[in-house]
């Protein structure tokens, strides 16, 4: 009798195991991921070299003027010039560490406020409406309040900055509280996880997603914000970035630098965001089976 | 009928959990709905019992009345187990976590030390037979594989923080009833293993019959709107053909009670 049971027991170990790997899902092949690596990374290249190709075209017919159209290669040696004196850094930081202190400050003032627009209905209510009004609201028009407000200073930028970044990082957040399956906070708690230890090991995870798609959108209102700010609010005291660059440039009605204004600026944030936030995002949302096609 | 048993009258030590005429209704006035309407369930420490009935009997409602989730609007529910453990019909492991951080978050929880806590979840992995899973992620595992993540999280959950010694109770609401017929099959066959194997005493709603005299040693019956204990079976070490027959007797009555209702 207990040498049958045995068997029954390994028979139906046996037939687990048979489901087991009969149903398990099977995940994309190496190759279709080294395929989708090449299109993604070669077919902007292409359309890059395109554009350029038709600007080069466009500029050897002389339609417009040489102030209006630069050539390629003019604009492309003025970032060189840039490089070879070493300013370009200059500016880069100048802008880059105000957009990510900026940044930073936003986050850390967004959370709180998307953790109490998500989970008190009053306040959500009250606010909502509010945050996701100013959303929509380019930063640019703050410009000028910030500007009587704080004068010519660091604050005036920052405080651009933040209006810009805040409720996009917000709302970023309160959609990911929002799309947590209910069933995941209940089985929280049934397994004794109190308030505290719930937000910690349930809510912040499971909203993390969402999260981040917020966070990347505020690097973007961030440094959108920035530039409009630095290339308004001119002053010797708020140092030389790219906005003051692009400022110059147009001052100067030298078109290839402010069309090597518009390059540097477009490549730092993209770059940002393609080496920073999109691995991010892309790791996380893949860890959980929800990996996109981008 | 002749098979009914009455429960027998049990003394404070050999209950599980007790429940003495709860009533849950939801909403107030004279829009309020009863839920249910005095029920009386002793399940005994080791005990398996199914909860049988058509829906909205208010199954689930006892299994949150039970696991906290909610409050009885009246009577009593007396436990003398460990916080129970409840598995959903759905496995609701969290997603960004492997299999084994699934099992290994209640003991996280629980304030249990990590050295102990692998020890356990390797333990639990292995006794759900999936010892080589433990690294990956819910999306990665089958719909059996992931309930029985959720049944391993389950009893660890009941097992954590008690040291042996306290009686563990587990919750199952339909934890089988969207997988395919062969995965439900071998599931079953796995719970019942696994129940043997650590002695815990287990409240299973169902809708499905064969699924309750399967693997209950008692079935309750509960009426529709309000919820009821309608009648009570000893389901224990039948053999097949009595087992048979008793399937066919509760299919029956519960067409009888689910009929009852076109009339009303």
């Amino acid at each position: 009798m207990p040498q049958h049971e045995t068997k029954l027991r390994e028979d139906e170990a046996a037939v687990e195991a048979g489901l087991d790997a009969l149903d398990t899902p099977t995940g994309t092949t190496r190759g279709a991921a080294r395929r989708d690596l090449l299109r993604q990374v070669l077919a902007p290249i292409v359309a890059l070299v395109a554009i350029v190709g038709l600007w080069q075209f466009l500029w050897s017919r002389a339609i417009w003027p040489e102030f209006q159209l630069p050539a390629p290669l003019a604009v492309w040696d003025q970032i060189q010039t840039l490089i070879d004196s070493g300013q370009v850094w200059e500016f880069l930081w100048v802008s880059v560490h105000r957009a990510v202190i900026g940044f930073l400050i936003a986050l850390a003032v967004a959370t709180p406020l998307g953790l109490l627009l998500a989970k008190v209905r009053l306040f959500r209510a009250a606010f909502g409406p509010l945050i996701s009004g100013l959303q929509s609201l380019p930063s640019v028009a703050w410009v000028p309040a910030a500007v009587l407000w704080f004068g010519l200073t660091d604050a005036t930028i920052y405080a651009v900055v933040l209006l810009g970044a805040v409720p996009s990082i917000a709302n970023g957040l309160v959609a990911g509280i929002d799309q947590i399956p209910p069933i995941l906070p209940r089985v929280g708690k049934v397994l004794g996880a109190g308030r505290i230890d719930n937000a910690r090991f349930i809510l912040l995870p499971a909203a993390l997603p969402g999260y981040l798609a917020g966070m990347k959108q505020g690097w973007a209102f961030s440094w959108r914000s920035l530039m409009a700010a630095e290339l308004i609010a001119q002053s010797p005291q708020l140092g030389f970035g790219l906005g003051q660059y692009l400022h110059n440039g147009m001052s100067l009605s030298d078109m290839s630098m402010v069309m090597a204004g518009i390059a540097l600026i477009f490549f730092v944030g993209v770059g940002i965001e393609l080496l920073l936030f999109r691995p991010l995002e892309k790791s996380v949302l893949k860890s959980r089976g929800l990996a996109g096609t981008h | 009928m002749t098979a009914t048993l009455e429960a027998p009258v049990p003394t404070a030590i050999d209950a599980a959990v007790r429940l003495t005429g709860v009533r849950k209704s939801f909403g107030h006035g004279t829009r309020a709905v009863t839920a249910l309407d005095g029920i009386d369930l002793t399940v005994a420490p080791g005990e398996f019992v199914c909860l049988l009935g058509a829906s909205g009997c208010g199954k689930t409602t006892v299994l949150n009345l039970i696991a906290k989730l909610d409050k009885p609007s009246a009577g009593s529910i007396e436990l003398t187990t460990t916080r129970p453990a409840v598995m959903f019909q759905e496995a609701a492991l969290m997603p960004w976590l492997t299999a084994a951080r699934n099992i290994e978050l209640p003991l996280r929880l629980a304030g249990v030390k990590r050295a102990e806590r692998q020890a356990k979840t390797l333990e639990l992995l292995e006794l759900v037979r999936l010892g080589g899973v433990g690294d990956k992620r819910p999306h990665e595992l089958s719909g059996g594989m992931r309930q029985r993540v959720a049944l391993a999280r389950a009893l660890a959950s009941a097992i954590s923080g008690n040291g042996g010694k306290a009686s563990s109770l587990l919750l199952m609401d339909e934890p089988f009833s969207a997988l395919d017929a062969i995965t439900r099959d071998v599931l079953q066959g796995e719970l019942l293993r696994v129940w043997k194997a650590t002695g815990t005493a287990v409240v299973f709603v169902t809708h499905d019959v064969r699924e309750a005299v399967r693997l209950g040693q008692r079935v309750v019956l509960l009426s529709s709107k309000p919820g009821r204990v309608v009648q009570e079976w000893d389901v224990d070490g039948l053999s097949q053909t009595a087992e048979s027959a008793r399937i066919d007797e509760i299919n029956a009555r519960l067409r009888e009670v689910i009929s009852s209702h076109a009339a009303a």
